[in-house]
């Protein structure tokens, strides 16, 4: 039993680490950009969440609100502004700058709120639980972050494979160079898929938020997982980048039931027996 | 008639290679262009000049009146220029019906739909739902060819259509010709194959190296003029 409760909670931190892949995989898929400060935007949405919340003193809903709605117009301009600029065949550049940008955002929030770690409270949510029995606890919040998981992997799926807009980031992810003959313009349609990749880190941050303590240096390691679960998943396809997640989550939590140390351990362990067994990923969709 | 698209001495470079050198084209509305010329004559260059896929800033390029020379290719779509790329270049994750779909982004109003395409080429509507690189090779270039009716151009631009396809297939797609000009749409098809061009132009341009070395109408050309224009010599 002790072990099904074990499982069950890496089923759930599954969910956020599929969020944290899902906005990575989503840029990567439509514009081959690997973006190194992932895991500092995350974390900028767990701060955006905690000015919402503490200094404007905003319920954590219209908060969460605010911050998807804050970081999908950054991500749009930023796209635009910037990020285009060094798009190109060449894949180093946007890793190039984008590590540069991860230095700087987590040098300013070093500066704007120490580093002290936060958390953002959600009162009786944050320790409310589903009790089955003595050994069996679903606490309500890792349940309802999975449930807004799903439902955004849900939505992105909708999006991609249901709408005019998911056709377009589809065919420019296939052949960006004559989406223009389509009579549509890149730099508009990267931007696009920026809005809605910072879309889903805002809820990944902000989830994150309430979920764990978090200090401006966390960023990295979720990048890591953020990678780790893509790659368990296999690029391209977004329920398995959902399964990677949850196998990511459910690995570290073994981990973490054999001794507190290896919880880390694991997960990467997890991830290397996926990477020499197959390469591509577990759920790999074959392309021609 | 009414000049729908015109360039005055074009030229192209790639960094220090010039691919064309003052080229003047035209093409009346209503009417089907050929141009034809051997592998790096500079026909795909031309085209990539009109439709905004190399940046022709500077250049003399003048579509419906307007100066088109330096503007982005989307925008250039939207006045209704559309392109059929060489090699066809299908959106492979995307069903034919996606494929063509897509060809109406612009959301430029007209004859051509979804359905009228079907029509066109009916052997795509029960492969609708295949992936767009399942096709044959003819298939697929009616896909090419009908995303780019999709966007109701009044020009289309067609490249190297008959590539790799059977003679069989080659009359099918271009028997597709008239009916595109009946709908109002001028055509400007580029061709390796001389007789396939001849048949179906009002007027052909020859390029060579970079330049046009014969211009006229199908009947006024003899073979001889061709193949000096087309080789650049008469035994050949």
């Amino acid at each position: 039993m002790e072990w099904i409760n074990v499982i069950v909670q890496g089923i759930l931190l599954g969910g956020l680490y599929a969020l944290f892949a899902a906005g990575l995989s989503l840029m990567f898929g439509v514009m081959r950009f690997i973006n190194i400060a992932h895991g500092d935007f995350i974390v900028v949405a767990a701060y955006l969440l905690l000015v919402m919340v503490m200094t404007l003193g905003l319920p954590p809903v219209v908060g969460i609100g605010m911050v998807v709605i804050l970081m999908s117009a950054v991500g749009y301009l930023g796209q635009r502004i910037l990020l285009n600029r060094v798009l190109d065949e060449d894949i180093l550049p946007p890793v190039l700058v984008t590590f540069g940008l991860s230095i700087i955002i987590q040098n300013s929030l070093l500066e704007a709120f120490s580093a002290d770690s936060q958390r953002v409270p959600s009162g009786n949510f944050a320790t409310a639980s589903l009790t089955f029995n003595d050994e069996l606890a679903i606490g309500v919040l890792p349940l309802a972050m999975f449930l807004a998981a799903v439902g955004v992997i849900g939505v992105l799926q909708f999006i991609f494979f249901r709408t005019a807009l998911g056709r377009l980031l589809r065919a420019t992810s296939d052949d960006p160079e004559i989406i223009p003959l389509m009579g549509a313009n890149n730099s508009h349609v990267f931007a696009i898929a920026t809005a809605l990749a910072s879309a889903v880190v805002a809820v990944a941050g902000t989830m994150l938020a309430m979920k764990t303590n978090f200090d401006p240096t966390i960023g990295p390691s979720r990048l890591l997982f953020a990678f780790e679960a893509v790659i368990i998943g296999g690029m391209g396809n977004i329920w398995g980048t959902l399964a990677g997640g949850i196998i990511l989550g459910v690995a570290q939590t073994i981990g973490a039931q054999i001794d507190a140390g290896y919880q880390i351990l694991a997960g990467h362990l997890a991830f290397l027996a996926v990477l020499i067994v197959r390469p591509m990923g577990l759920f790999a969709k074959a392309k021609g | 008639m009414t000049k729908l698209l015109e360039t005055q001495d074009l030229t192209a470079h790639y960094g220090d290679f010039q691919a064309l050198f003052g080229i003047d084209l035209s093409v009346e509305e209503g009417e089907t262009i050929a141009i034809i010329g051997s592998n790096g004559a500079g026909k795909s260059t031309f085209l990539r000049a009109v439709t905004g896929m190399r940046p022709a800033t500077g250049q003399n390029i003048t579509y419906d009146g307007q100066q088109i020379a330096g503007m982005t290719a989307d925008r250039i779509h939207h006045l209704g220029l559309a392109m059929v790329p060489e090699g066809r270049r299908l959106f492979s994750s995307l069903s034919v019906e996606e494929n063509l779909k897509i060809g109406a982004a612009g959301k430029r109003t007209g004859p051509w739909n979804l359905d009228e395409v079907f029509k066109l080429f009916p052997a795509l509507l029960e492969r609708r739902r295949h992936g767009g690189t399942e096709l044959s090779g003819g298939q697929q270039q009616m896909v090419a060819i009908g995303r780019a009716l999709m966007s109701n151009p009044r020009l289309l631009l067609c490249d190297e259509i008959s590539l790799g396809l059977a003679p069989k297939i080659i009359r099918e797609i271009y028997a597709a010709v008239p009916l595109i000009r009946e709908r109002g749409t001028s055509l400007v098809v580029i061709e390796q194959d001389i007789a396939q061009a001849l048949r179906v132009a009002n007027r052909v341009y020859c390029f060579q190296e970079g330049r046009v070395s014969l211009t006229g109408q199908p009947s006024e050309l003899s073979r001889d003029a061709i193949a000096k224009a087309y080789f650049g010599t008469e035994d050949s």
